[in-house]
């Protein structure tokens, strides 16, 4: 903690239920119930150990290659010719995303409860390799469960995860993709209660999942904030980044929450616009509801069914999103807006031009929002931008939007 | 205060024989013919019968109820008309009991209240609702509770005797104890293991104990049925179901027969339990 709380700060939640306000909870079955209250009791011991700290410290430091830079785009900046855009370069990181903050956070965790097995579910691949990654490095079995249609988008990173050792189990139920693929990594845990760790990938789950990734991925903003007043000697005016279950979001606006100079805005996938169903924008669109172990923001229909969202970006396929955004939107801290799918490619391409640097069309979303407020922006006034991972993945679908083959 | 369960299962145990508790998926394969299968089930012996509200993501059951709470939605069904199914069956009989068994949203978002008042319209006795364990007790079971409706807990092999009586605490009509670790429709357990587990839970409670999961067969629920207070078939029947329908899910023979051929059975199963079980 880099700052006391107060009593109006933003960062004290969950409480001891795992609500924050009226979202979040344990909405799991009994057979997990147990599983659930085991995770949170060594969560609780490892927290504040300063060895297992420093154990974490030093794998990010030394497989991941943290701190992740904080790198002035100076082409964007002019470009766009306003507030000065700064990048958090978690595409920097080993296995090319914020998700490997995560996974090493979570394989210790495993390791310290004596656990024998690892499964996960993926949307894109990048938490599945992140996972298939931090498995094989610590020597562990493990399982990843993918959408059938995410399996056939998202080729590359399913070799990936072969590679490492994974082995990947296209889930055919439902509609195939990010949602489908947690029903069935669920069952799994249902089923190997013993000996099986479930690594979930973002900050939504029942808790004490939403509160462990987000602690594990604070490390972005508590680098973010340090690098920016070495830098600038000051905090930024505004922080964006995107949506999906919202991992990389939680993880950069946590530690400035009660810097409440600074706007902090995160940015859902718009898809084909919200006045259909081809969206994710479950906070702008959605309404509270009750899934996957916790109440959040959902997009659901008038009989209380998940609908199947769309995005360009897989990562932001997500009917859902992590209960501590909804309790972020609701309290009026964070904005919520949305990029649609061609403002997200868009913005893709500006920065591969401008900058060489091929974004995550997950990230790209969050730059597209920078490219709309900046420019109105004065010079000397800072954005941050989260550039969460990196886009060779996306270059398949970008090529495609694009009418190309490759 | 009692209700039709409490009623039910005072009644059998003075026949000295354990409950044939049957769950099919309301609306499934559509709303007249899953009715008709409602009808048909206390008549082929079916002691309760346990109502499955469809859900779009059900993370605790196994391919064969996905498939059947998929085939329900894409038919229209919705929790009001699983309402509305209960109601009409209830016009007809008034002794047996029905459990409404799914997964919260439908219900959050129908209104909890709202939802109450409804189901004590339509006859319902009981709830079962999977992911809601008592960690989350002022959500639903409390107000249920109030309301005159049973809540049945699910009680499951990682529910240890650290845990029990908070499983406990407030469940009432009968305690539905999950024979295996995993999801709906797998293999049956060690029965000497279930067996144990039934006389472990019975130490911390006076209430009935059914036991589901993984009961497919006549046999299977003889063996069970001797031990435990009831015997919850869910997915053969789902099944019987499934086998009817063609692959445009078109009805290849009549469903409710079909599930009365198989409950018929089931319920020889439990009738001669304890016959076995005193032999």
């Amino acid at each position: 903690m880099d700052q006391p709380a107060t009593p109006n700060s933003f960062r004290t939640g969950p409480d001891e239920q795992g609500m924050f306000g009226i979202f979040g909870g344990r909405f799991v079955a009994e057979t997990l119930m147990p599983l659930i209250l085991d995770l949170e009791r060594h969560w609780n011991e490892v927290k504040n150990d300063p060895d297992f700290r420093a154990e974490l410290t030093d794998l990010s430091t030394h497989y991941a290659g943290r701190p992740s830079k904080l790198y002035f785009a100076e082409g964007l900046t002019k470009h766009l010719g306003g507030a000065k855009v700064y990048f958090k370069r978690e595409d920097l990181n080993h296995t090319g995303s914020h998700k490997i903050n995560n996974c090493l956070g979570q394989i210790l965790l495993a390791k310290r409860m004596g656990k024998k097995r690892i499964i996960a579910e993926t949307g894109a691949g990048q938490h599945g390799v992140a996972s298939a990654t931090v498995a094989a490095r610590f020597g562990y079995p493990c399982v990843v469960y993918m959408g059938a249609t995410d399996v056939a988008r998202q080729s590359p990173n399913v070799f990936r995860m072969k590679l490492l050792g994974a082995e990947v189990r296209p889930v055919t139920a439902g509609h195939g993709t990010l949602k489908d693929a947690m029903n069935e990594a669920l069952r799994d845990w249902v089923t190997n209660v013993e000996d099986t760790y479930y690594l979930i990938g973002t900050a939504a789950g029942p808790h004490p999942y939403p509160e462990l990734v987000r602690d594990f991925q604070s490390v972005i903003g508590t680098e973010a904030r340090a690098q920016i007043l070495e830098q600038e000697g000051r905090l930024p005016d505004t922080i964006i980044a995107a949506v999906g279950g919202g991992s990389n979001a939680i993880g950069l606006f946590h530690p400035f929450l009660d810097d409440k100079d600074v706007r902090i805005i995160g940015i859902e996938a718009g898809g084909r616009g919200l006045d259909g169903i081809e969206h994710c924008a479950s906070m702008n669109a959605g309404s509270p509801g009750v899934l996957h172990g916790n109440r959040t923001y959902l997009l659901q229909n008038a009989d209380g069914q998940i609908m199947d969202g769309h995005s360009i970006s897989a990562g932001l396929d997500y009917p859902g999103v992590g209960p501590e955004h909804s309790w972020l939107r609701d309290s009026g801290r964070v904005e919520y807006v949305p990029i649609l799918d061609d403002e997200a490619l868009e913005a893709f391409k500006l920065t591969t031009r401008v900058e060489g640097i091929i974004p995550a069309l997950e990230s790209a979303h969050a730059i597209a929002h920078a490219v709309k407020i900046v420019p109105a922006m004065d010079k000397d006034q800072i954005v941050i931008v989260n550039l969460s991972g990196r886009g060779d993945k996306d270059v398949h679908t970008v090529a495609s939007m694009l009418g190309m083959e490759i | 205060m009692t209700t039709r369960i409490d009623r039910r299962m005072a009644k059998l145990k003075t026949e000295g024989r354990p409950a044939l508790v049957t769950y099919f998926m309301g609306g499934d394969p559509d709303y007249d013919t899953s009715l008709s299968i409602m009808k048909a089930l206390p008549g082929a012996g079916s002691d309760i019968i346990e109502l499955g509200m469809p859900f779009s993501d059900p993370m605790a059951d196994g391919p064969a109820i996905q498939a059947a709470g998929l085939r329900a939605l894409k038919g229209g069904q919705t929790l009001v008309k699983t309402l509305k199914m209960a109601s009409e069956f209830r016009a007809g009989d008034n002794e047996t009991p029905i459990v409404l068994m799914g997964y919260y949203n439908p219900i959050y978002i129908y209104g909890v209240d709202r939802f109450l008042k409804d189901a004590l319209a339509s006859g319902i006795d009981g709830l079962i609702v999977v992911d809601l364990p008592p960690e989350m007790d002022e959500e639903l079971c409390i107000p249920a509770l109030k309301a005159g409706i049973n809540f049945i807990r699910l009680a499951t092999p990682t529910t240890d005797d650290k845990r029990l009586p908070k499983v406990l605490q407030n469940t009432s009509g009968f305690v539905y104890y999950v024979s295996m670790t995993g999801i709906t429709g797998s293999a049956l357990a060690d029965t000497g293991k279930v067996a144990a587990a039934v006389n472990r839970i019975k130490g911390h409670t006076d209430l009935p104990v059914c036991v589901g999961f993984g009961v497919k067969t006549a046999e299977q629920a003889r063996v069970i049925g001797a031990n435990a207070d009831g015997v919850v078939v869910g997915t053969a029947i789902v099944n019987a179901v499934a086998n009817v329908l063609g692959p445009k899910g078109e009805k290849t023979a009549d469903p409710a027969e079909a599930v009365a051929t198989l409950v018929s059975g089931l319920a020889q199963g439990v009738r001669s339990a304890r016959l076995a079980a005193a032999e």
